[in-house]
């Protein structure tokens, strides 16, 4: 069984329970599979009600589809997260660090760490922005790094998600419906609170308004609208920050500035926290055929009227080819070794790593380095011979768009079926936030499992689920030995 | 606020008030058109409920004769009129939907829930073109259910600024539009003659009226008379007491034109036209109005009405 090969989050090899899964596991030995499956449709009827759906590129009837929600939470010990929260932080800060020294003054290409070309002939990199300087030398104000477990000690980042992440809503939501459905599992844990994320993100987002701007700025979020997959997020957040939730025709730039057309006329926004893609921003300035953006928003971006989070071409950070040189990243701005580890990358630009992906398509995990939300990839070992082949082509056509890496042994964690719980692969993806005030990380984030048995793709916009995350103490468990024992007894 | 919020607002709240009204013009024509023929006149009843709902030009464009079946199908379930009651909640809910933050999550609900249930109805009998008066009743009782739901939603719960005023402005436009349309098409049976002696043909035809304005027990209550079509004018025009008379709308509207002035610090175009068309309904009296015409004043009303609309849009949400 492939099953058996990697790590379970609650179950170890010889079926005792990890003592971080205690509590959780004597609830699903004690709650019968039926009052589950009824938390279960209550939990849906309440993501229902509030409206939190998920739309599908592609697909149909994609206007409307729910996120499937496990209602068993993945549970990580305090111990084990602050190692992961000082790597997310440090490697929030090197990413930050690098995007203001390639718009500046590029020691890292100078000094060779980096290929120029892998930089400058990005096509995320934006020429418009070198030599800028943006509030506080802040690219990235909120990151989501995606982080998989492989063995009790062996956290590895998968992904850097530096543009425009989404999926901190479902991390809150998940959150307010497991509370309302298993109060007691809540009391028993004492689970670190995730409530405050909005807080923290308008602090952040405050705390890098254009300098000249009023004592309190007016920030807005700015969404591509109701037919954007997100759309559901960007109203939530919105609607938590306090802030409108603009789109690019509620803008006009005048001047140089940025309005946003009210009912008391035209009001200055001085933070957008934009979740649009740079290449929809400004026609004048990227795509002319965009008509999500806002013509002249790139002037007013410049001329340093307005901020823009993330900015305006951090997602060079967000390439997948640039994530094989984090390690080095990390080192050369903050000269620490990386917390976290990176997955051990094959560049198929170079074209020994090339020839060994080509020779070893069927164990390996290939994807393009600008793409996102699972599209675009191969997944070797779940390929048929006839996807690999035509995946080979495309591979050898273009090598510098990928990358390759090793099908990872993804941690599982409980999940429960109709027909019963069974472990299913999941990762993590914390939010980060850097503001003037620091970098910040809510304890948690977003669990995302994969339903589909052995499958690895965790992704929403391939079937994926999600799962509240919890952190910890530690101490909560010293306590729990007694029926610990007495239920590894009766498994035994 | 941002304009295209306050638009959204207007709007869904029009869209609801419209649904609502579409549902009970369909009740209350089923009822009329269920009396035997010497009843209730003409045998023009669903013709007469296509032009209460402004939607007899759409209807002859497309359809054959206005009969029971084609005209229900067209006003509550048909996906090219522009107003059928499916429609409106299709419309209430993409305003919902587009201004999500601006709605408390009671608001949302009721929408987000009438939406849900519409879909259920997708592939009923009605939806199909098979008439059922069993499934239609339950579906107008869903429609009459959402707009309660969502005028005690928006009452309860939403903060009293702009937000609140603006979809109260969308809900009185509209109704004080659908209370003049309905009329507007009736007029002629509201014309005063000699006091009929016992019950006047028309006596059916009036109490149609006020049921689909849900009038007819208000009625009662304030004349304590016997039913006369002067009086259902005065109840359905000039009775402040009577919550959808154009009286009534206006002064809503009157009320939240100024609170939106007082708070933005000026008042402008459609603060002015309010207040005059106030002015020109506290003046009227019913013999006045009778005598200049009740078809006369109807009409002017609904161009004053559509005119405050536009006035409304200018000055506050465009985008």
């Amino acid at each position: 069984m492939q099953q058996s090969r990697c790590f379970d989050e609650m179950t170890v090899a010889d079926g005792a329970i990890r003592a971080v899964y205690g509590k959780i596991a004597r609830w699903l030995a004690a709650t019968p599979a039926e009052t589950l499956a009824s938390r279960r449709s209550q939990a849906e009827l309440l993501f229902r009600r509030i409206g939190i759906t998920f739309a599908v590129y592609g697909e149909k009837d994609a206007g409307e589809r729910l996120i499937p929600f496990d209602i068993i939470p993945r549970v990580m010990l305090r111990s084990e997260w602050s190692r992961i929260e000082a790597g997310l932080v440090q490697r929030v800060k090197a990413l930050n660090l690098f995007l203001a020294d390639i718009y500046g003054g590029q020691d890292i290409i100078r000094s060779g760490k980096i290929p120029a070309d892998l930089i400058l002939r990005n096509p995320q990199f934006r020429p418009q922005m070198a030599g800028r300087r943006i509030p506080h030398d802040i690219y990235v104000h909120i990151a989501g790094i995606d982080i998989v477990r492989t063995g009790e000690d062996d956290f590895y980042v998968l992904e850097d998600n530096v543009r425009t992440p989404s999926g901190v809503s479902y991390m809150l939501e998940n959150r307010e419906v497991m509370m309302r459905l298993v109060p007691d599992l809540f009391a028993e844990h004492r689970v670190a609170p995730v409530e405050n994320y909005p807080d923290a993100l308008l602090a952040s987002l405050r705390s890098v308004a254009p300098i000249a701007a009023a004592e309190e700025p007016t920030i807005a979020l700015l969404t591509p609208g109701r037919f954007n997959s997100a759309y559901y997020e960007h109203s939530f957040l919105a609607d938590k920050l306090g802030v409108e939730l603009v789109e690019g025709r509620d803008l006009l730039v005048n001047d140089d500035r940025v309005y946003m057309r009210t009912t008391q006329g035209a009001k200055q926004v001085d933070v957008l926290y934009r979740r649009i893609d740079d290449d929809f921003l400004d026609p004048e300035t990227f795509r002319p055929d965009s008509i999500l953006g806002v013509p002249g928003l790139m002037r007013a971006y410049l001329a340093g009227n307005v901020t823009l989070a993330n900015a305006v071409g951090a997602g060079v950070a967000d390439d997948k080819a640039i994530y094989t040189y984090m390690p080095e990243i990390i080192e050369f701005y903050l000269g620490e070794k990386a917390i976290l580890k990176n997955v051990p990358t094959w560049r198929c630009r170079e074209p020994a790593s090339l020839r060994y992906a080509l020779d070893n398509l069927a164990e390996l995990v290939v994807k393009e380095v600008n793409g996102s939300g699972g599209y675009g990839m191969l997944v070797g070992p779940h390929a048929t011979k006839a996807e690999r082949e035509v995946f080979a082509a495309k591979l050898a056509h273009d090598p510098d768009n990928f990358i390759a890496q090793p099908t990872l042994a993804l941690s599982t964690a409980p999940t429960f079926f109709d027909a019963g719980i069974a472990p299913r692969h999941v990762d993590l993806r914390p939010f980060v936030l850097t503001g003037a005030n620091g970098v910040r990380v809510v304890p948690g984030g977003l669990t995302r499992v994969a339903l589909i048995e052995n499958s690895l793709v965790v992704n929403s916009s391939q079937g994926g689920g999600t799962k509240d995350t919890w952190i910890v103490d530690d101490a909560i468990f010293d306590e729990a030995a007694p029926w610990q024992s007495q239920l590894q007894n009766q498994a035994g | 606020m941002l304009s295209r919020t306050a638009d959204h607002l207007f709007w869904l709240a029009r869209y609801v008030e419209r649904a609502d009204f579409l549902a009970r013009i369909v009740e209350a024509t089923q009822r009329l058109a269920a009396l035997p023929m010497s009843y209730s006149g003409t045998g023009t009843e669903w013709e007469s409920a296509l032009e209460s709902s402004g939607a007899a030009d759409g209807f002859h464009a497309t359809r054959a004769a206005a009969e029971e079946a084609s005209v229900v199908e067209y006003l509550t379930f048909a996906p090219d009129n522009p107003s059928s009651i499916r429609n409106c909640i299709e419309f209430a809910r993409a305003n919902a939907r587009a201004v999500r933050t601006a709605l408390t999550v009671e608001i949302w609900e009721a929408i987000n829930s009438a939406w849900i249930e519409l879909k259920r109805y997708e592939n009923s009998n009605i939806a199909r073109g098979r008439y059922d008066r069993e499934e239609l009743s339950r579906f107008l009782e869903l429609v009459k259910k959402t707009s309660l739901d969502y005028d005690g939603s928006t009452d309860r719960t939403m903060l009293r600024n702009d937000a609140y005023w603006f979809s109260r402005l969308g809900l009185y436009i509209e109704r004080a539009d659908n209370t003049a349309r309905i009329l507007d098409v009736k007029y002629h049976v509201l014309l005063p003659m000699d006091e009929a002696v016992g019950g006047s043909l028309d006596y059916f035809q009036w109490t149609a009226i006020l049921r689909a304005v849900s009038a007819l027990t208000a009625y009662h209550w304030v004349y304590r008379e016997n039913i006369k079509p002067w009086l259902i004018a005065d109840l359905l025009i000039l009775k402040m007491e009577m919550p959808r008379s154009l009286i009534a709308c206006y002064d809503n509207i009157v009320r939240f034109l100024d609170a939106i002035a007082k708070a933005y610090g000026r008042p402008g175009a459609s603060q002015q036209q309010a207040h005059e068309v106030m002015t020109k309904l506290e003046s009227a009296t019913t013999k006045e109005i009778f005598r200049i015409g009740l078809h006369e004043f109807i009409t002017d009303f609904v161009e004053d009405n559509d005119r405050l609309g536009r006035t409304i849009t200018e000055q506050y949400l465009l985008y």
